[in-house]
């Protein structure tokens, strides 16, 4: 695995897709953050600015009433009056008349404007030494220029302190969704390296791993579970295939070396043409036989693969196993035999047709070749809690039970058999069949008690594979 | 017949054009697929035989894929060393007629072209099929022999007619399995030859002209004259 290294190296900062998602979580909430500010700022700086500008707005109507009403000298007095009452000295005042001269108030002359322009304005001027600024409000009365202004020195103030928490406490967030999202990557690595580990022994070749479950029961174990399954899954395609070649390399190269071995011997001594015909057509029917093993094997280690499943479809059993029986009946009426069925009308289910077919084929064909002239196989089927029973018993030798264990092995052949034709995969091809269905297959006496007590082989499948 | 064989194992394709040629049939041959479906398209051809996995990117497949939609309705038979049912499936839906597995027995080989290539052109329905004194009625769904009739069960009629559709021809066991059970594998014993051998004593009985011969090693066939 040459891509294997670069790859196993943890992401950098910036590649961890968990420093990526806490990073977007930090966004958001710094979003959230900054909206919480503004309306802060507008309900409290905002608020305090509205209200200064009423304050004025009303106090400059009123002195415009006042004039009205007692003229220039009212005037005079009530600006004289609010001074006086001012104690915080927030309040501004400047009476101008049309040349310029100062007729009442507390600024010295008329203030050069640093904000908006027109009747509103922000300025600046010097009280005591003291710098401050103001919000100031012109009315234009009869020869007359009055200004209202409020002492905003202390809002400024307030602002400024407000914007400096603001600052202070945005970074601080900022700091700590920093040292928060690299601590969501680094908790996020920490539940993924065992995944990690394992994935790359495993790539590395070593089947065995298995990814370590926490007892959180999260979303990452989860996936390690699945992972492991899997794994499972790959491990036991693995031994398949693995005992299939096994399968080729010991019991096919037997049959393969009798055949040159035959066909060596009549090189060297047929004589007439007879002879080497007869070696000839022995030679390819050896040929066809191993070739019809290899067929058998192919096709268990496709059952056992699980690979068939694509094949599987909606089907009537009693209809395909009726076809069977049927097919199979002129054996046993030729070995003076009797077929019977005990098969329901209807028994829906989801499977491969032609591998049940080939399954129930091979268990006829092996209860007709054991059972002796007169006796009785019998084929049934029928629904049973959770699945379908299908079963064919004859009334032949049986099989001891130490055997049975061994029957659906590859290339079994009980003592007794030895002399019968057959390669020994037919209980092999069956299994594995039942496994494709998600069942087994179970070995029993048929008759109990009797002797000779018969073979009755039942093939358990689920019905509810979809 | 003139057939084409698209076969890219040198010691296949000659011995398989060979035995053809023995049989009385042209056989044109290509090494790849490319010049395979050159020759497919143009020119007339009674029967192919392709190899599924053929060099020159161009696999029996796409042969007959090409062929079919350009309206080219000669008969296929693929020769493959894929078994699988599903690879089986993929070949006769893509437009094969026939599929045949490696390794094969030649006599099946010529068994199944000789099937292939000799079917009914026209496509008017036969209603009654004739050999010798054998006839058998497909509409009232019976069989007489000289005039007798002769009991035959459902499945015995379906493999009597499709031995008569096939009348002169040899038909395997394996063709029978698959056209009348349609059973895709090898049930090991010789179910098939109980079979036949039933259904001929029904047809022979009292009579003393067989019409069903056994062809050695490669299966039966019927006909009017032993």
């Amino acid at each position: 695995m040459a891509q294997g290294f670069p790859r196993s190296a943890p992401p950098r900062l910036l590649q961890s897709a968990a420093f990526r998602i806490a990073l977007l979580f930090m966004g958001t909430f710094s979003a959230a953050a900054w909206l919480l500010v503004a309306v802060l700022w507008w309900a409290t700086a905002g608020a305090l600015d509205r209200q200064t500008i009423a304050a004025i707005r009303t106090d400059a109507a009123a002195l415009a009433e006042r004039h009205r009403e007692e003229g220039l000298h009212g005037l005079i007095e009530a600006i004289e009056e609010r001074l006086a009452l001012d104690a915080a000295a927030e309040t501004l005042y400047l009476l101008l008349d049309d040349e310029g001269i100062k007729l009442a108030g507390n600024l010295e002359r008329w203030p050069t404007a640093i904000g908006e322009e027109g009747l509103w304005f922000r300025t600046r001027f010097d009280q005591d030494g003291v710098i401050s600024e103001a919000r100031v409000h012109r009315r234009d009365l009869p020869g007359l220029r009055l200004l209202v202004g409020r002492d905003e020195s202390e809002r400024v103030q307030l602002r400024l302190l407000l914007t400096e928490g603001v600052a202070w406490s945005l970074g601080g967030m900022f700091l700590f969704a920093l040292l928060g999202a690299n601590i969501v990557r680094r908790s996020l690595q920490n539940r993924m390296r065992p995944a990690v580990v394992t994935a790359l022994g495993i790539a590395g070749g070593d089947l065995s791993r298995r990814v370590p479950l926490s007892d959180h029961g999260d979303e990452f174990d989860r996936l390690a579970s699945t992972m492991n399954d899997m794994l499972d899954r790959i491990a036991a395609l693995m031994a398949g295939v693995r005992s299939v070649s096994d399968a080729i390399a010991h019991d096919l190269r037997t049959p393969i070396a009798r055949a040159r071995g035959k066909l060596e011997e009549s090189l060297a001594t047929a004589r007439t043409e007879e002879d080497w015909r007869a070696a000839v057509e022995q030679g390819i029917q050896d040929l066809d036989n191993i070739s019809r093993v290899f067929q058998a094997l192919l096709r268990i280690a496709e059952a056992e693969a699980g690979a068939r499943r694509a094949a599987f479809a909606p089907m009537d059993l009693p209809e395909v196993l009726r076809d069977a029986a049927e097919f199979y009946e002129v054996m046993a009426e030729a070995r003076d035999q009797r077929l019977e069925t005990a098969l329901p009308e209807h028994l829906v289910m989801v499977g491969d047709r032609d591998l049940l077919l080939q399954a129930v084929a091979n268990l006829l064909d092996n209860a007709i070749k054991f059972t002796p002239p007169g006796g009785v196989v019998r084929l049934a089927a029928r629904q049973e809690e959770g699945g379908i029973e299908v079963a064919v018993s004859d009334t032949g030798p049986g099989l001891p039970p130490e055997e049975r264990a061994r029957a659906t092995d590859r290339f079994f052949r009980a003592d007794a058999s030895r002399n019968t034709p057959g390669s020994g995969l037919g209980l092999s091809l069956v299994r594995a069949v039942a496994q494709l269905h998600g069942g087994e297959v179970l070995l029993a006496d048929a008759r109990p008690g009797v002797a000779p007590p018969g073979l009755r082989v039942s093939l358990r499948l689920s019905d509810s594979l979809g | 017949m003139r057939i084409l064989l698209v076969e890219d194992d040198v010691e296949v394709a000659r011995f398989v054009k060979k035995g053809l040629q023995e049989a009385g049939h042209t056989v044109e041959q290509a090494g790849n697929g490319r010049d395979g479906l050159f020759l497919a398209a143009s020119e007339a051809f009674d029967l192919l035989v392709l190899d599924r996995m053929l060099p020159g990117g161009v696999d029996g497949v796409r042969i007959v894929e090409t062929l079919r939609q350009q309206d080219n309705r000669t008969p296929v038979l693929f020769l493959s060393a894929l078994s699988g049912v599903d690879e089986r499936v993929r070949g006769l839906k893509a437009g094969g007629d026939d599929y045949l597995v490696k390794p094969f027995a030649f006599a099946e080989l010529l068994a199944r072209c000789e099937a292939l290539g000799r079917r009914p052109s026209s496509e008017a329905p036969v209603t009654r099929l004739k050999v010798a004194d054998l006839e058998l009625d497909l509409l009232s769904r019976t069989v007489t022999r000289a005039g007798k009739k002769i009991d035959v069960q459902p499945r015995e009629f379906r493999l009597l007619e499709h031995l008569m559709r096939h009348a002169g021809q040899v038909v395997t066991r394996t063709m029978l399995l698959e056209k009348v059970w349609d059973y895709h594998f090898d049930p090991q014993t010789n179910v098939i030859d109980v079979h036949v051998s039933r259904l001929r004593q029904k047809l022979d009985r009292g009579f003393d002209k067989p019409l069903i011969h056994t062809v050695r090693n490669a299966g039966y066939m019927i006909r009017a004259e032993g």
